[in-house]
C-alpha cells in the first residue's frame, strides 16, 4: 500500500474575483508521478502553484482550503520551509544568469547563506548533475555560466538545482514545452529515475507526454479536478464524458 | 520598374538621408564645444596648476587645487548620501509596481527631476545653512544628492523592470526569504545598469553649479573639512570667469577643461564597465 504524501482538501484558488482553482480533493501517493492535464487557463498551473505557495507571490492572488504535506497543512508552514521541501521546476529554464553551472546547482545552499564545506558542496553537485543526467555533459565546463548551455541543458540544471535541495516532492510546470523533442525525450526519461527518491507533479497541456510519464492523471477543467485515475485507466477508458471529449480531441 | 516603385525608393533613401544629416548636426555643437574649450585649457593645465592654490590678483601662476580636492569630496558625499537611499527606493518601485505608495514616489521622483537645480539650492539654503548658521561642504552635498535621487532611483527601477520575473521565481522556488531574492538575485542580475545609472548622475552634478552657491559656497583655501565653505570646480569656473582679471580667466579655463575631461572620462568609464558587467540574460 502507498502513502500519500500531498493531499489537498477543498482547495480553492483566485485571483482578484476570479476563481480558478474550485474545490479540488486530490490524494497523491509517494514515489510516483503524477500528470496534470487540462486545456489552458483550467487552472492546472495555479493548482501546481498553490502547492508550494508560489500562488500567493503574484499580487492579489488568494487561497482557501488545505493542502497537506505529510498530514501538516502547508498554509500553516511558513512558505519558505514549504519550498525547501517541495521543489519547483519552471516552463523556461530559468538558471541564475550571474551564477556558474557549478553555483547554480548549489544555489539554495549559496543564496540561502547556508554554508557547506567544499567537500560536501562536490558531492552535491556532482550527485545532482548525474540524477539529471547531466554530470557527464558539464563535468568540464563547471566554472562556466549557466545561460552557456542549450535550452535542454540548462532545463536539467534547472531540475538539478530543485533536487540539490533534497526536496520530497518535486512540481513541474509544463517543464518541456520550451525544449526541442531530443530534449524533452531527455527530460522526459528523467522523470522514470527522478521518482524513485521523489514524488512528482507535472503539468502538461501534452496528452501523448502525460500518458508516457505518469502513473497517474488528473484532469482539470474550468477550474474542478473532473477525473484522477491511474493513466492507464484514464486513457482507456475514462468515466467522465469531458474527459474522454479531450482525450479524443473533440476540445483542446 | 514601374516609376511608383522608384518613386518609393526614393523617397526612402531621402528619409535616411535626411535622419544622418540631423543625427550629424546633433554632434556637431559638442564637437565645437569640446575642441574650443580644450584649446583653451589644455595649454594652461600642468602639474603645478593640479597641486597649487589659486594666487592673488597680480601674481601670475596658481592653481585648482581646492577645487579640484573640494569637488571630489562634496561629490563622494553626495553620492554616499543618494547612492543607498537611490537604490533601494528603486528596488521598491519595480517589486511594488502597483502600490499607492510606488505610484506617488514615483510621481514625486518625476517633479523632483524637473525641479530646477537653482530652486535646490536655494532650499538647501533655507533648511540646512541657516539653521546651522554657516555655509558648509556638507549642505553642498545634499543639495547635489537630492539632484542625483531622481536619476538613480528610476535607472535601477527600470532597470530592475526588465529582468524576467522567472528569475525572482527561481529564487522564491528555492525558498529564499525576500531580501535574499533582492540581494543575491536581483541585484547582481542588474549590476550593470544600476551602476551606469550611478555613474550618470554623478557625472551630471560633477559640473553643477547653482545648488553649490548658496551651500558650498566657495573657499579660496584650501579645506577638507565637510562643515565649513569649500571650493568646487564649477563654483571656481563661475567665481573667476566672471571676474575682470585675465590670470583668473586662464585659470577658469583650465578648470573647465579639468572638469569636461572628468565629465568624458566617467562617461567612457561607465559604458566600457557597463558592458564589461552586463549579466548576459
Amino acid at each position: 500500500m502507498e502513502s500519500t504524501i500531498v493531499k489537498s482538501v477543498d482547495y480553492n484558488a483566485y485571483f482578484g474575483e476570479n476563481h480558478v482553482v474550485k474545490n479540488v480533493n486530490i490524494e497523491i501517493p509517494r514515489n510516483n508521478v503524477i500528470a496534470v492535464m487540462g486545456p489552458s487557463g483550467c487552472g492546472k498551473t495555479t493548482f501546481l502553484r498553490g502547492i508550494n505557495r508560489m500562488h500567493e507571490l503574484i499580487p492579489g492572488a488568494t487561497a482557501r482550503g488545505k493542502i497537506m504535506l505529510n498530514n501538516e497543512d502547508v498554509m500553516e508552514m511558513h512558505p519558505i520551509f514549504v519550498r525547501l521541501k517541495i521543489g519547483m521546476v519552471f516552463q523556461r529554464p530559468n538558471p541564475f544568469p550571474n551564477l556558474s553551472i557549478y553555483d547554480n546547482v548549489i544555489a539554495g545552499y549559496k543564496l540561502n547563506g547556508i554554508k557547506l564545506p567544499k567537500a560536501d558542496k562536490d558531492r552535491i553537485v556532482e550527485h545532482s548533475l548525474t540524477r539529471v543526467a547531466l554530470w557527464k555533459e558539464v563535468k568540464d565546463s563547471l566554472t562556466k555560466k549557466g545561460s552557456f548551455l542549450s535550452g535542454g541543458q540548462q532545463q536539467r540544471l534547472c531540475i538539478a538545482r530543485a533536487v540539490a535541495m533534497e526536496p520530497e516532492v518535486l512540481l513541474f510546470d509544463e517543464p518541456t514545452s520550451a525544449l526541442d523533442p531530443i530534449s524533452t525525450s531527455t527530460v522526459e526519461e528523467l522523470f522514470h529515475e527522478l521518482k524513485k527518491n521523489y514524488t512528482l507533479i507535472i503539468v502538461t497541456h501534452n496528452m501523448q507526454q502525460a500518458a508516457r510519464v505518469s502513473d497517474k492523471t488528473a484532469f482539470f477543467y474550468m477550474g474542478e479536478l473532473v477525473e484522477y485515475d491511474v493513466t492507464k485507466q484514464m486513457f482507456t477508458n475514462p468515466k467522465d464524458t469531458r474527459t474522454q471529449n479531450y482525450i479524443t480531441g473533440r476540445f483542446s | 520598374m514601374t516609376n511608383h516603385v522608384k518613386y518609393r525608393i526614393g523617397k526612402s533613401a531621402a528619409f535616411k538621408g535626411l535622419t544622418i544629416v540631423l543625427a550629424f548636426a546633433c554632434v556637431v555643437p559638442l564637437i565645437f564645444i569640446l575642441i574650443y574649450i580644450i584649446q583653451a585649457g589644455i595649454t594652461k593645465i600642468n602639474w603645478h596648476f593640479l597641486t597649487n592654490l589659486p594666487k592673488p590678483v597680480g601674481e601670475t601662476g596658481g592653481g585648482i587645487a581646492n577645487a579640484l580636492v573640494g569637488s571630489m569630496i562634496i561629490i563622494l558625499v553626495a553620492s554616499v548620501i543618494a547612492i543607498p537611499f537611490g537604490i533601494l527606493c528603486g528596488i521598491y518601485l519595480s517589486e511594488n509596481r502597483k502600490s499607492r505608495l510606488a505610484y506617488w514616489s514615483r510621481l514625486c521622483v518625476d517633479i523632483l527631476q524637473g525641479v530646477p537645480s537653482i530652486v535646490i539650492g536655494i532650499v538647501a539654503y533655507f533648511w540646512l545653512v541657516k539653521p546651522l548658521g554657516t555655509f558648509s561642504a556638507l549642505s553642498g552635498s545634499i543639495a547635489l544628492a537630492i539632484m542625483m535621487l531622481p536619476i538613480i532611483i528610476r535607472s535601477t527601477e527600470e532597470t530592475l523592470k526588465l529582468l524576467p520575473d522567472s528569475l525572482r521565481e527561481a529564487g522564491f522556488a528555492l525558498g529564499l526569504p525576500f531580501h535574499r531574492v533582492v540581494l543575491k538575485v536581483i541585484l547582481p542580475c542588474g549590476v550593470s545598469g544600476i551602476l551606469s545609472g550611478v555613474m550618470l548622475s554623478v557625472a551630471r552634478i560633477a559640473g553643477e553649479t547653482a545648488p553649490l552657491l548658496f551651500t558650498a559656497f566657495g573657499n579660496p583655501y584650501l579645506s577638507c573639512n565637510i562643515l565649513k565653505p569649500m571650493q568646487s570646480l564649477p563654483l571656481l569656473i563661475f567665481n573667476y570667469a566672471t571676474s575682470p582679471y585675465n590670470d583668473w580667466h586662464d585659470l577658469a579655463w583650465g578648470a573647465s577643461c579639468i572638469l569636461l575631461i572628468w565629465v568624458l572620462a566617467l562617461n567612457i568609464f561607465t559604458k566600457v564597465m557597463t558592458r564589461k558587467w552586463k549579466v548576459q540574460l
